[in-house]
């Protein structure tokens, strides 16, 4: 320890001199991220221009679209630009917020049961369980899918008559809305029992104590006072799940059917049976386009759209986190 | 602490609850029990699966073009691939964050900025990968970056190891970043005064005292950041462009010629020999799948085990 002593760190590694440092490398980062913000929009902006608001409408087949502004890129005559994606909008609107809607309801009753009611060897399993399904690979999860899931549905799910039913429209093979929510609801659901979780934990034991002396049942001393004063967890919770949702390419890529097909909840139930596919795998199956101009202008302008609503819901959620700081509970 | 063990202790059976209440808590068992059951049918399934097809010449064997599966060799490439990715995107992300994070705690002046740096992070951990890939092709296919990937005639290919690695950093940085904030928040107050009551500096203080003791928390998020670097699959499809064997560039120096070419990584194994991938080699895919699940399940387990040792042990206040 003597030597710890000795003023070893000179004018080379004075503070001032460290903190300019690491100043210039967290503006540095900051940076990148404005930068990445005003490249994405800027490099999507030929599509917004010559679209309008009618780039999130509805009209025409976006297959067709997208073919057609690919090809122009390859041809060299005039570019093409027409791109109503609302297909795709819809697409991402129904495997987003089914996922989440379900993911929400199971992961509230997870947490409640990890943090109040589960017996200690239970909650001892079901923790490392939560955190593994969180981290494995989404691409292992639509591996499963594409080999396990799909075909299940495929083939004792969709009755025959169902598959005649729609034959004119679109073949239901399996891949569909249903396996796309199945597969993002166990996706999402850990990210938000752990946040949950947190929560639930950091309620006053005072309050829930009051609540019990009143001769309040365990469970609905949970369910009106926890719960209720965890709200700002669950709300970061979901919206953080949105926001992960909302970017799946890869798995949704895998699952979702690559159909630029709008299903029609009016149809009845059909329409889980029926193929999609959302805005995040629509860059990642048309990758090869990058090098066009109007091909690269329109993945842009999607993936502008998915990085203004991710960072949305993501700033929104830290938001409430923070508001959950305030009220001292996290 | 003390009020769950108690309550622990006596445990309210729920015989007296109302029918509702107990119906809720048997769905509270339920899907507890659901979670653990596709935990464990996942592990299982891959288990059986990754036995049953992997064979260890397919990890020393590269892929070759051919129609069946057995023509078409193995998936070393993928594999050293993730790991020449792993070790690139964690040697940028983990000093960078462990900067930004004492920057956060120890610095953070001014408030503004500071505000501004943990909204960045917060941001950038809720980006979808996908759009970080896109702006990586626009950032490596500038022609001032051009010596970091394949350059032909003044055109920048822009798809090569650096290029993907750079881009993944930016996905483990926030875990870096939380865990490392969390374990410079939890040394009390008295311990930096300690230090500098004797003379060190506050970037001293830092090197040696503060990183020292919050290397548990550190290493935790390191481990979860290489978990989601090694499980990450658009940024590697589209940044590293898509083929099945190293491309090496001509006329580069031993590493250099691989990193600055294109590759491959187990999760674009996976994706492209998945029936809805190019090569569709079903087998072939469940046993780098079982690979891979196998990588990241170490990795998790790691991280569980410093976790847990770095709460046993570090505790400032006793």
């Amino acid at each position: 320890m003597e030597e710890e002593l000795t003023p070893e760190y000179g004018p080379k590694w004075s503070d001032q001199r460290v903190e300019r440092m690491l100043g210039a490398l967290v503006c540095f980062v900051v940076g990148l991220l404005l930068a990445m913000i005003i490249v994405v929009f800027i490099k999507g902006w030929p599509s917004f221009a010559h679209n309008g608001l009618s780039w999130f409408g509805p009209g025409g087949d976006v297959d067709d679209q997208l073919n057609a502004i690919f090809l122009s890129g390859q041809s060299g005559a005039e570019y093409v630009y027409t791109f109503h994606a609302w297909p795709l909008i819809w697409s991402t609107l129904l495997i987003t917020g089914g996922a989440v809607l379900i993911a929400l309801f199971s992961a509230l009753f997870v947490a409640v049961f990890i943090v109040e009611f589960a017996p200690d060897w239970m909650s001892n399993i079901l923790q490392p369980v939560v955190r593994f399904l969180a981290s494995v690979p989404s691409v292992i999860y639509g591996l499963l899918g594409v080999l396990v899931l799909v075909p299940f549905i495929g083939n004792n799910l969709i009755s025959e008559p169902q598959k005649a039913s729609v034959a004119g429209v679109i073949s239901l093979t399996g891949y569909s809305l249903l396996a796309a929510v199945t597969v993002l609801t166990i996706m999402i659901a850990p990210l938000m029992v752990s946040i949950f979780s947190d929560g639930l934990r950091s309620v006053k034991p005072g309050w829930l104590e009051g609540s019990l002396a009143l001769g309040v049942n365990r469970w609905r001393t949970t369910w009106k006072i926890a719960v209720r004063s965890a709200r700002p967890a669950i709300v970061a919770g979901t919206v953080l799940a949105v926001a992960r949702a909302i970017g799946e390419s890869v798995m949704l890529a895998m699952l979702s059917g690559s159909v630029g097909f709008a299903p029609n909840p009016a149809d009845g139930l059909i329409f889980i049976y029926e193929p999609s596919r959302p805005l995040a795998p629509t860059i990642i199956k048309n990758i090869d386009q990058l090098s066009s101009p109007p091909g690269s202008a329109t993945l842009f302008s999607i993936a502008a759209v998915l990085l203004f609503s991710a960072a949305t819901f993501s700033l929104a959620g830290s938001v409430a986190r923070r508001a959950m700081r305030k009220y001292g509970a996290a | 602490m003390e009020a769950a063990t108690v309550k622990k202790g006596a445990v309210e059976g729920s015989a007296t609850w109302s029918l509702v209440d107990r119906i809720g808590l048997a769905i509270c068992w339920a899907l507890g029990l659901l979670f653990c059951a596709i935990a464990v049918a996942i592990v299982v399934y891959l288990f059986v699966q990754g036995i049953k097809f992997l064979k260890p010449s397919m990890l020393v064997t590269p892929a070759a073009s051919g129609f069946t599966e057995s023509e078409s060799g193995g998936f070393s490439d993928a594999l050293i691939g993730t790991l020449i990715v792993a070790v690139m995107g964690i040697s940028i992300a983990l000093p960078a964050g462990v900067a930004i994070a004492v920057w956060l705690v120890e610095y953070g002046r001014p408030a503004i900025l500071a505000r501004i740096t943990e909204s960045t992070i917060e941001a950038i951990a809720g980006i979808p990968s996908i759009v970080l890939a896109l702006f990586g092709t626009v950032i490596f296919s500038s022609t001032a970056v051009g010596f970091l990937s394949r350059e032909t005639e003044g055109v920048v290919f822009g798809r090569s190891f650096f290029a993907a690695s750079a881009m993944l950093s930016l996905v483990a940085l926030p875990l870096i970043v939380a865990s490392t904030r969390e374990g410079l928040n939890s040394i009390p107050r008295h311990v930096r005064e300690a230090s500098y009551a004797v003379g060190k500096t506050k970037a001293a203080t830092t090197r040696r005292i503060l990183l020292p003791s919050c290397r548990p928390q550190v290493a935790t998020g390191m481990m979860l950041g290489l978990g989601r670097i090694v499980g990450d699959t658009a940024i590697i499809v589209v940044l590293l462009g898509a083929t099945q064997n190293f491309a090496p560039v001509e006329g580069a120096p031993f590493p250099l010629n691989y990193l600055r070419g294109a590759g491959t990584t187990l999760t674009n194994f996976v994706y492209e020999a998945s029936p809805t991938g190019n090569l569709n080699q079903p087998q072939k895919a469940y046993a780098a799948a079982f690979v891979l699940l196998l990588m990241v399940l170490v990795l998790n387990g790691a991280a569980d085990v410093v976790h847990r040792r770095a709460r046993k042990v570090g505790t400032w206040s006793s």
